[in-house]
């Protein structure tokens, strides 16, 4: 990869077309994450926040070897751990990374008011530039995994960036550096899909699992995160993978007819506050009541 | 390991009991993976936690912990009774077919033959050989073996292992480990169904780890797994073996240079207060064949005396001579039973003046935290080399030490900051006895120092003390070999070379003659005139005249195998696999000509392969030159004749010193006889009447190395506080909810940390009873980054574990004691 993998695809809130679309197509990337693999080790989640200089945290025992509840600004992956027992008495524990999907079609970016705050390369990375991130928290009702975090010292919201630093200098992203067993792959989408078909067409044939499938949900356009999982028929229970996610019918309605708006909200964060007040209510997104130790440094 | 890491992926069924490599050894753990991915290889975990191991695997067997040896005598009597052991292997390869002394009875009461209540221990004269003609020696193996290929003699080793292992049936597995019987069956036809219709085509590993050592009877526990391997003919294959997974990273390394009290360098039995010179010193130690007489056995340590003779030379130089037997009486005469125990007890009699401990944290280790702390107590000096202040450095801090007791500590300690291992070049051996060199990444940070340079300085001036003021036998401070070109700062490359050894005359073999000075090409130069020196024979090879192997990174594979043989040094002289000939048929062809490390080259007359042959390479198969030729027999042993453990010939299962139920195969011998208990003051043990009805076992997590990692921001965001894990069901009926504090009691001391409650520690029935257990993760203190700013609790686990020890190795009892859980509201 090169420095091409920066060329940007899509913009947040840009009215015209994508300055130097219609040159040389990069080839789309994709992270594997095949979860039957995953041994929880957590060595992604201290090579990612190492990477990109974030401050460890002061967390506390939550009953779990997970630890933290969820991703937050400085912690942009993590091991959801879900032990699931069944019918038949067996007991599953899931193991699954957590993370931004790098939708083919983000929501986030669909939702973001300032213009170029969010980007999509034409690798299919989605990156945020903070510089120009006005803190609305728009993306966090886009996106329909619940990814994006705020900062609230900083007023930034914060995403994994599938280390388009490094992609963008050929190298694999930190966490896939770091994995131990190779359930962490990266390379193009293309090849990430037929290892993964192939993966799941294994693990149907020689270990069982009759549902064994590939996550790649063509409601947000397929993503640039795909996972194996051992029944994709359910993957809620994973840790809330959304079975059949799509951008917010709210998203579409205010791309258009309110766009004003959004112009507006780039004159500062407490009108873009207060339009998002008007147009979904108060925020509830249950991660910031909780009082997890990830959110301390802002104490 | 008799295999290596890479070779695990040439399995076709792992069976990982007693270990948790995805959580304690996730590099090596991908080999497993590879394994599932590359060749659907089937992964039985059994574990009494549903581990993040078994995360992967396809079956996990929740078992009682202590009653692996159960289990695996179980699968024994399972592979032998549906005839699926390895008939030709068995026959072939092991003491199967040995006729065994006609007095010699199995345990079947709970003890062998030759007990002597008295004194607790065994006369081990029945342990023996018939020998073929004549009467034998007493305490010596016969050197021709009495044998019955038929297998049908009652007393062969083959039907005395059958009748030993009768009682260990589905119903007695069961009633013993927890597990029930269609699950037993399930896994047991798993592993040992890769023999069935005769199949030898197949291969399955077995990988352990402390989950086995950490018991009073883990040396036994281990041998089943051995019998079990040598029977289904899995040891000596690809994909096969018995797979120790070592502890740490270089423990390996530790271990080959004598760490333990019962070995010197190389594995060499030290001289003991009996032996009176050199020369009985090397007639005890050195074995001689014994075996069937047609039958060859390469008893390759027959050469004893060369390694022992160059080990002398390499410590004393021109001051070991054969006038003054090679210097023995330099050497410290050992006396029985070492370890913790012995060295604690002497200490807290204030035999013992001082003490160093280097890089090992003394406090948080040995089995009693309240014994420990007496012998720190007494102590005038205490030396420890660390790269954080550890617990043992700060041991009158410890809690529930009051003001008044500390007044009274006249221990003084002198600290002194080391380098950690990204700061240090030098080799680490890993588990597959790979020893890979390393440069260092960063010089250490601030005074910090290598310990090399620590130890040399501190010797510098022990030397010169002596020198200058003489003192009680300084001949070996005084004569010791310290030949480095800067005495006070001796480099790793100058100890690896001495490790691997030199000529220090011209020494002849195979027809080519070495220099004097010259780098050992391996220890088949190694002699006992005096005329070679090594520091350890097993490394010999690995730092020849050419330069140091264990520096290569060459990735090719020419066998497709992961043998890489230009990657690294493995020992002994550089072979992957030990064992390897017995990856062939007694003819000298693969058993599985698709994965073939070693074969026999009849037109040219040797063993040839992709490994280095762990044989004699000229030893046609007519000879029948056993596979294993570090034993005596030239074959595995099923059975383990005279003493060569101290608790019996088969392994037996024994419950633990403290347990939950009586021991169902023989109730009126329900612990190992030989088990060592220790009772002073310090040592209570708990019984279920007492209020202990719980099982406990300590346990390592992935996000923590020892405890060490406590003083890292990273891995205390990952896992802040100490815990441990409980059922969902006894949690509930002690009102426990996750996260909340439980204080974890013992006869010996208490423990406090939060609950964590899972279905992952499933309850068992055992015996007719409920048993729950519960796992306790041992890497918290009270020095570290939450301990000090008081975020914590504060208590060692080791307040609460037995000092109980393995009969053989003194290694302590960890792995399963007797504990009360209760609900605490605050710290
Ligand atoms: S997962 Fe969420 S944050 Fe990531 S690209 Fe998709 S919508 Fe945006
Ligand atoms: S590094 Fe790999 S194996 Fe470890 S937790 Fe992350 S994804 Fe799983």
């Amino acid at each position: 990869m090169s420095a091409e993998s920066r060329r940007i695809q899509r913009i947040s809130a840009h009215a015209g077309p994508v300055p130097g679309t219609g040159t040389v197509r990069e080839e789309k990337v994709a992270k594997l994450i095949d979860v039957t693999t995953c041994i929880g080790c957590r060595a992604c989640e201290i090579a990612c926040q190492e990477w990109n200089d974030l401050p460890f945290a002061d967390t506390v025992f939550q009953n779990n070897h997970q630890t933290m509840p969820d991703t937050s600004w400085n912690l942009w992956t993590l091991i959801k751990m879900n032990e699931v027992e069944h019918e038949d008495g067996t007991l599953q524990w899931l193991l699954r990374k957590q993370g931004c999907m790098h939708c083919a079609d983000p929501g986030c970016l669909a939702a973001c008011p300032a213009e170029g705050a969010i980007v999509q390369y034409e690798n299919g990375i989605v990156d945020f530039d903070h510089d120009k991130c006005i803190g609305c928290q728009y993306c966090t009702i886009g996106c329909p995994f619940n990814v994006p975090k705020f900062n609230p010292a900083t007023k930034k919201v914060f995403k994994c960036s599938l280390c388009s630093d490094r992609v963008e200098n050929g190298l694999e992203p930190a966490c896939i550096k770091s994995c131990p067993t190779g359930c962490l792959q990266f390379g193009a989408k293309e090849e990430m899909l037929h290892v993964a078909h192939k993966r799941a067409e294994q693990l149907r044939d020689h270990f069982g699992y009759e549902n064994a499938g590939v996550y790649d949900p063509p409601g947000v356009g397929g993503t640039g995160v795909i996972y194996v999982l051992h029944d994709v028929t359910r993957p809620e229970q994973y840790g809330g993978l959304p079975k059949d996610p799509r951008v917010p019918a709210t998203i579409g309605l205010w791309k258009s007819p309110l766009k004003w708006l959004g112009n507006l909200a780039m004159v500062g964060g407490l009108v873009g506050m207060i339009a998002h007040f008007f147009l979904f209510g108060p925020k509830t997104d249950p991660g910031d009541e909780e009082s997890h130790g990830t959110e301390k440094p802002d104490d | 390991m008799t295999n290596s890491w890479n070779d695990i992926a040439n399995t076709d069924v792992m069976l990982i009991i007693g270990a948790n490599p995805a959580e304690n050894h996730p590099c090596g753990f991908k080999w497993a993976i590879e394994a599932r991915r590359l060749r659907n290889a089937r992964m039985i975990v059994v574990d009494p936690r549903f581990t993040r191991t078994a995360a992967t695997a396809d079956f996990h067997v929740p078992i009682r912990a202590g009653s692996d040896l159960a289990f695996v005598g179980g699968l024994i009597r399972y592979a032998i009774e549906n005839n699926l052991y390895a008939r030709e292997y068995v026959l072939n390869y092991t003491n199967a077919s040995f006729l065994v002394n006609e007095d010699f009875h199995c345990a079947d009461e709970g003890l062998f033959s030759g007990f002597d209540a008295a004194k607790s221990n065994y006369d081990q004269t029945t342990w023996n050989y018939q020998p073929k003609s004549g009467a034998g020696t007493p305490g010596h193996l016969p050197e021709n073996v009495a044998a019955d290929p038929t297998l049908q003699n009652t007393h062969c080793v083959f039907q005395l292992l059958r009748q030993q292992y009768s009682r260990y049936t589905l119903e007695m597995v069961e009633r013993i480990t927890g597990v029930p019987q269609a699950k037993f069956a399930r896994v047991a036809e798993e592993f040992a169904g890769i023999r069935r219709n005769g199949d030898m085509t197949r291969t399955g590993t077995l990988i352990y780890s402390l989950g086995w050592t950490h018991h009073s009877i883990g040396t036994q526990i281990i041998r089943s797994g051995a019998i079990l391997q040598l029977l289904l003919g899995n040891i000596g294959r690809p994909g096969g073996g018995v797979n120790a997974l070592r502890g740490h990273a270089n423990v390996q390394g530790a271990t080959d240079l004598a760490i333990s009290w019962d070995s010197l360098p190389g594995y060499l039995k030290p001289p003991t207060a009996g032996d009176d010179n050199f020369a009985t010193w090397m007639k005890r130690t050195t074995p001689t064949p014994s075996k069937p007489s047609e039958w060859q056995s390469m008893n390759y340590w027959a050469n004893t005396p060369r390694f022992a003779v160059s080990l002398q030379k390499a410590l004393y130089g021109p001051a070991a001579t054969a006038a003054n037997e090679w210097a023995y009486d330099y050497m410290p005469k050992r006396p029985d039973g070492r370890g913790w125990w012995a060295i604690s007890e002497e200490t807290v009699k204030g035999k013992v003046k001082g003490a160093f401990c280097f890089g090992m944290n003394a406090l948080a280790l040995a089995p009693s935290v309240d014994r420990t702390l007496a012998a720190l107590s007494r102590l005038d000096w205490l030396v420890v080399c660390e790269i954080f202040p550890d617990e043992t450095s700060e041991f009158w801090r410890a809690p529930g030490i009051t003001a008044e007791q500390q007044a009274k500590i006249d221990t003084t300690v002198y600290r002194l900051p080391g380098a950690g291992f990204s700061e240090k070049s030098g080799t680490m051996v890993n588990s597959s006895r790979l020893l890979q060199w390393r440069d260092a990444a960063t010089p250490p940070l601030g005074d910090a120092r290598i310990d090399l340079e620590i130890l040399a300085q501190i010797f510098w001036q022990v030397r010169r003390l002596y020198k200058t003021e003489d003192g009680a036998f300084p001949d070996p401070i005084l004569n010791l070999s310290w030949d480095y070109e800067d005495p006070e700062r001796p480099s790793a490359e100058e100890l690896a070379k001495e490790l691997n050894g030199r000529a220090l005359a011209p020494v002849t073999e195979g027809g080519s003659t070495l220099p004097a000075g010259s780098q050992l090409p391996g220890f088949a130069w190694l002699r006992d005139d005096g005329s070679t020196a090594c520091g350890c024979w097993i490394y010999c090879g690995s730092w020849p005249e050419g330069g140091a192997l264990t520096k290569r990174r060459g990735t090719e594979d020419p066998s497709g195998m992961g043998i890489h043989p230009n990657w690294a040094w493995s020992w002994p002289m550089n072979r992957r696999n030990l064992y390897n000939r017995a990856s062939c048929d007694p003819q000298g062809k693969p058993w599985d000509p698709g994965r073939a490390p070693v074969w026999w080259d009849e037109s040219a007359g040797r063993w040839k392969g992709h490994d280095v042959p762990d044989f004699m390479v000229t030893s046609a198969p007519k000879e029948h030159m056993g596979p294993f030729i570090m034993a005596n027999e030239g074959v595995g042993r099923l059975f383990a004749p005279l003493p060569s453990l101290v608790d019996g010939p088969f392994p037996e299962h024994y419950e633990p010193i403290e347990s939950l139920v009586e021991n169902a195969l023989h109730p009126a011998v329900p612990t190992n006889p030989l088990g060592k208990k220790v009772e002073t003051s310090f040592d209570k043990f708990g019984t279920a009447a007492e209020g202990y009805t719980a099982v406990a076992f300590t346990m390592r997590l992935t996000e923590t190395y020892h405890f060490w990692t406590k003083n890292n921001p990273a891995n205390v965001q990952l896992v802040p506080e100490p815990f441990a894990e409980i059922n969902e069901q006894m949690a509930r009926e002690l009102g426990i909810d996750g996260g909340d504090f439980i204080r974890i009691s013992s006869a010996r001391g208490a423990h406090i940390c939060k609950a964590m409650v899972t279905k992952r520690l499933p309850a068992l029935q055992v015996n007719g009873k409920h048993v729950y257990q519960v796992g306790i993760p041992f890497s918290w203190g009270f020095r570290g980054i939450a301990e000090d700013a008081g975020r914590t609790s504060r208590t060692l686990v080791n307040l609460i574990t037995p000092t109980s020890y393995d009969a053989n190795t003194r290694t302590p009892e960890y792995k399963t004691f007797l504990v009360k859980v209760e609900k605490v509201d605050k710290l």
